[in-house]
C-alpha cells in the first residue's frame, strides 16, 4: 500500500461484496419462495434477477424472499416494489423473464405489461 | 453469487451462550440444502445486546434472530433461506408493546443508540481488514499523514475529547504535552487494561474493530514523533488478542504499519504486551512499569507519563475508547465530534449495562444522556415489576445515583458533583432489593483484593474500612463507626499514591452520603432493610399458616426445626444459620423473613 488511490481501489471493491449489508432505499423485489415457487423454478429467477442487477450495477434495490403468495398455477411469482410507487406482481417469471423485469421495470421505470398478474391500487 | 449474507455475532457473551455450535449449524445447513455458495457466514464483533445472544442477522433483509441455539438454527436455513418464511420464534418481542421486532431498527435499545465507536462493532468482520477500509479504514492515517503533527493537535484540542478511561482528561492536552516534550524515543501505549468488574467496550472494540486502534495508535506516533507502540490488553481477554495480534499481522501486510508508511517516510510499529490481570496496572504507571517488565505498582507524578513515561521517555497512554474516536474525529473533524454530547463532555459514551435491568448489554449514546433513557428506554426498565433503587457508576471507584439524579444529564462533570466517575462506563442498575452497604462492601472487597501494597494508607486502610464493614454487615456495628468509616475514607483518598487508594473510599461515601438510613439501620436496629446481610435475618414459622409438613424441619442442615407432624414447628434461633432453605421449601408461606 503505498498510496491513497489504491487504498480507494481497495473500498470500492470490498464496498461491492459488503453491499447485500447497505441500507437499500429505491425499492425492493420479492421472490416468492414457497414450495411451488421452489418447484416451478423460483430459485433461477431468484438468482437470475441477482446476477442481472449487479451486471447493471444496481445497488439501491434490496432482493428478498417471502413465502407462497397463493397464486401457485402462476409461479414463480416476483413482486417488485419500487419507492413511491405501486406494487407490481408478475407470474410466470422465469431466467429470461427474471432478466426482462430487472432491465424493463427495476432499471428503465416501465412495467413489463405482459408479465402482470396484478397491480397494486388499480 | 451471493445473494444472502449471515452476520453471526461473535462477542465474547455470544460465544459463552454458544455462538461456536450454532455457526456449526448453520454451516452444516447450508451445505445440506446446497445453497453454501449463495449464502455467506460472517463471524462479527459484539453487536451490543448480550442477553439476546447468540444473534444472527440475515441480510439483505436484515433480519434479527436472537437467542439462537443448535436446536433452532436450521430454522434459519431452511424456512428463511429456502422458503422465504421469516422465523417468528426467533424474533425478539419488545416486552411492553409484545410486538415482534422484524430488524434490529424495530428494537427501542438499538434506535436510541448513537454509534460512533461501536460503529463497526458487529457490522464487519474484524478479521476483514477490506472490510475496515470500505468503511474508510485508514483513510484517516492517510489525512493525518498530510496534516503536521501541530496541526492534528489542534483537531484534537478543538474537538473537546476527554479520556474515556475514566478520568475526562482532555486528550489533545495529553497529545500536547506529549509532542513537546523532550528525550527519544518515545512511545504511544494503549491502555486495554480494562478491570472495572462489569465492563468490557475495550475489549468489544478489540475484538470487533480492531483495526481502528492500530490506525489511532500510527496517528498518536505521527502526532507526538514516536516509532513505536505499545499494545497493552489483560491476559482474561484471550479473543481480543488474537484479533488484535491478527490485524497487526494484516496492517503490516498492508503497510500501514512498518517502514515509510504510505509512502511518506514515516515509519510506526505496534507490541502486544499482556497483562496479568492485575487491576492497578490500569493505573497509568503502574501499567507503564508492567511493560518493562517489572513489578505492575504505581509511581508518583509528576513527572507525568508525557515527560517521563516508558524506561522513562515521553509516552502518550490513552485508553481503548479514547483511541476509537480519533480516525473519526480525524476524518469528521472537531465541529462533527462536537455536534453529539454535552459542551464541556463532547462525543458519545459506551455503557456498559448489567445488574438489575431488562436488557443487558454494551449501549453507545450521547454524552448528556438521562440516566432514565439509560434504563428505561434502551434499558427496557426493571425486571419484576421491581422498583429502580440506584446506578452504580464507575466500578469500585465509583459510586451510586439515586432515583433523584435520573433526569440529570450524565458527563464527566455532573456525575463528579454527586459523588461518583463516570470511569470506563459500567453501569450497573440496582432495584429496590439491593442493600447499599452490602453493595459498598462488595466493591470495597474488590480494591483492598486488588490494593498493589506499595502506599500504606491503600494498604492497611482499606482493610480497616473492610473489617468495619463486615462487622456492621454482622450486625456488630458499634456506635461511631459511620463517622469513623467517613475519616478514615478520607485519610486515604488524601494521602494514597495512586488513583486506586485515591477512589477506593468511594463507594462507602457515596452511599453513606445517599442511604445513611440504611448504615443506620445495621447498626443501630442491627436490622437489614433490604434483607440482604445474611446475620442480620430471622427467620421464624407464623403459626396460623404453619400446617406441620415437616418440609422446613427435614430441609433444615443444622437440625434448628422442630415440631410434630401436623403441629406448628419452631425455629430454634440459637442454632439457625440462616441459610434460608426453610423460606424456599414452605408451599404455605408460613416463613417469615425480616
Amino acid at each position: 500500500m503505498k498510496s491513497l488511490e489504491e487504498l480507494k481501489r481497495i473500498k470500492e471493491q470490498t464496498l461491492k461484496e459488503m453491499d447485500l449489508r447497505q441500507a437499500k432505499e429505491r425499492g425492493k423485489v420479492i421472490v416468492a419462495m414457497g414450495t411451488c415457487g421452489i418447484a416451478a423454478g423460483a430459485k433461477d429467477a431468484l438468482m437470475a434477477i441477482i446476477d442481472e442487477l449487479e451486471k447493471a450495477d444496481v445497488h439501491d434495490v434490496k432482493v428478498v424472499q417471502s413465502g407462497c403468495m397463493g397464486l401457485c398455477d402462476k409461479e414463480p411469482t416476483v413482486e417488485v416494489s419500487m419507492k413511491d410507487q405501486p406494487a407490481v406482481i408478475y407470474g410466470d417469471v422465469n431466467d429470461a423473464n427474471a432478466r426482462r423485469i430487472v432491465r424493463e421495470h427495476v432499471q428503465g421505470g416501465n412495467v413489463v405489461a405482459d408479465l402482470v398478474i396484478k397491480r397494486e391500487n388499480i | 453469487m451471493i445473494r444472502n449474507q449471515l452476520l453471526v455475532c461473535a462477542g465474547g457473551a455470544c460465544i459463552t451462550s454458544g455462538e461456536k455450535s450454532v455457526k456449526d449449524v448453520l454451516v452444516d445447513e447450508l451445505k445440506k440444502h446446497g445453497i453454501e455458495d449463495e449464502v455467506q457466514v460472517i463471524e462479527t464483533g459484539c453487536m451490543g445486546a448480550c442477553d439476546l445472544g447468540p444473534i444472527v442477522v440475515v441480510y439483505p433483509e436484515g433480519t434479527f434472530y436472537q437467542k439462537v441455539t443448535v436446536k433452532n438454527a436450521d430454522l434459519i436455513v431452511s424456512e428463511h433461506l429456502v422458503k422465504g418464511r421469516t422465523v417468528g420464534e426467533l424474533l425478539y418481542t419488545e416486552p411492553t408493546s409484545e410486538k415482534k421486532a422484524r430488524t434490529s431498527g424495530d428494537i427501542p435499545f438499538y434506535t436510541r443508540q448513537v454509534k460512533r465507536v461501536l460503529r463497526n462493532c458487529g457490522a464487519i468482520d474484524p478479521l476483514s481488514i477490506e472490510e475496515y477500509i470500505a468503511r474508510d479504514g485508514y483513510f484517516a492515517l492517510g489525512k493525518a499523514l498530510e496534516m503536521t503533527p501541530d496541526d492534528i493537535i489542534q483537531v484534537l484540542l478543538d474537538s473537546g475529547l476527554r479520556g474515556r478511561g475514566g478520568a475526562g482528561f482532555p486528550t489533545g492536552l495529553k497529545w500536547k504535552a506529549a509532542r513537546e516534550a523532550n528525550g527519544s524515543p518515545k512511545y504511544v501505549v494503549c491502555n486495554g487494561d480494562e478491570g472495572d468488574p462489569g465492563a468490557f467496550m475495550d475489549r468489544s472494540v478489540l475484538e470487533g474493530d480492531p483495526h481502528s486502534i492500530i490506525e489511532a495508535m500510527a496517528i498518536a506516533g505521527h502526532a507526538i514523533g514516536a516509532e513505536k507502540g505499545y499494545m497493552y490488553v489483560r491476559a482474561e481477554y484471550p479473543l481480543a488478542m488474537e484479533r488484535f495480534e491478527y490485524a497487526i499481522g494484516k496492517a503490516r501486510e498492508y503497510g500501514f504499519l512498518g517502514q515509510s508508511i504510505l509512502g511518506t517516510g514515516f515509519n510506526f510499529d505496534i507490541e502486544i504486551r499482556i497483562g496479568a490481570g492485575a487491576f492497578v496496572c490500569g493505573e497509568e504507571t503502574a501499567l507503564l512499569r508492567s511493560i518493562e517488565g517489572k513489578r505492575g505498582t504505581p509511581s508518583i507524578k509528576p513527572p507525568f507519563p508525557a515527560q517521563a513515561g516508558l524506561w522513562n521517555k515521553p509516552t502518550l497512554i490513552n485508553n481503548v475508547e479514547t483511541y476509537a474516536n480519533i480516525p473519526q474525529i480525524i476524518t469528521n473533524g472537531a465541529e462533527w465530534f462536537r455536534s453529539v454530547g454535552s459542551t464541556k463532555s463532547p462525543g458519545t459514551k459506551v455503557f456498559a449495562l448489567a445488574g438489575n435491568v431488562q436488557n443487558t448489554g454494551l449501549v453507545e449514546v450521547p454524552m448528556g444522556t438521562t440516566l432514565r433513557e439509560l434504563i428505561f428506554d434502551i434499558g427496557g426498565g426493571i425486571p419484576g415489576g421491581k422498583k429502580f433503587k440506584a446506578a452504580q457508576t464507575g466500578g469500585p471507584s465509583g459510586g451510586v445515583i439515586t432515583g433523584d439524579y435520573l433526569d440529570m444529564p450524565i458527563d464527566f462533570d455532573t456525575v463528579k458533583d454527586i459523588g461518583t466517575i463516570m470511569g470506563s462506563g459500567g453501569l450497573i442498575v440496582l432495584d429496590e432489593d439491593s442493600c447499599m452497604v452490602d453493595v459498598a462492601k462488595f466493591y470495597l472487597g474488590f480494591t483492598v483484593d486488588e490494593s498493589c501494597g506499595k502506599c500504606t494508607p491503600c494498604r492497611e486502610g482499606t482493610r480497616q474500612m473492610y473489617q468495619m464493614m463486615e462487622r456492621i454487615c454482622d450486625g456488630k456495628g458499634r456506635d461511631g463507626d459511620i463517622e469513623k468509616l467517613s475519616r478514615l475514607a478520607n485519610v486515604i483518598e488524601d494521602t494514597s499514591l495512586c488513583g486506586l487508594g485515591q477512589s477506593a473510599p468511594n463507594p462507602v461515601l457515596s452511599t453513606i452520603r445517599f442511604y445513611e438510613d440504611e448504615y443506620r439501620a445495621h447498626i443501630y436496629e442491627k436490622k437489614c432493610p433490604s434483607h440482604v446481610c445474611k446475620h442480620l435475618l430471622i427467620y421464624s414459622i407464623m403459626p396460623d399458616k404453619c400446617v406441620g409438613c415437616t418440609a422446613c424441619a427435614r430441609q433444615c442442615p443444622v437440625d434448628a426445626i422442630t415440631g410434630e407432624v401436623k403441629k406448628t414447628h419452631m425455629i430454634d434461633q440459637s442454632k439457625c444459620s440462616k441459610c434460608g432453605s426453610c423460606y424456599e421449601v414452605c408451599r404455605f408461606g408460613a416463613i417469615r423473613k425480616e
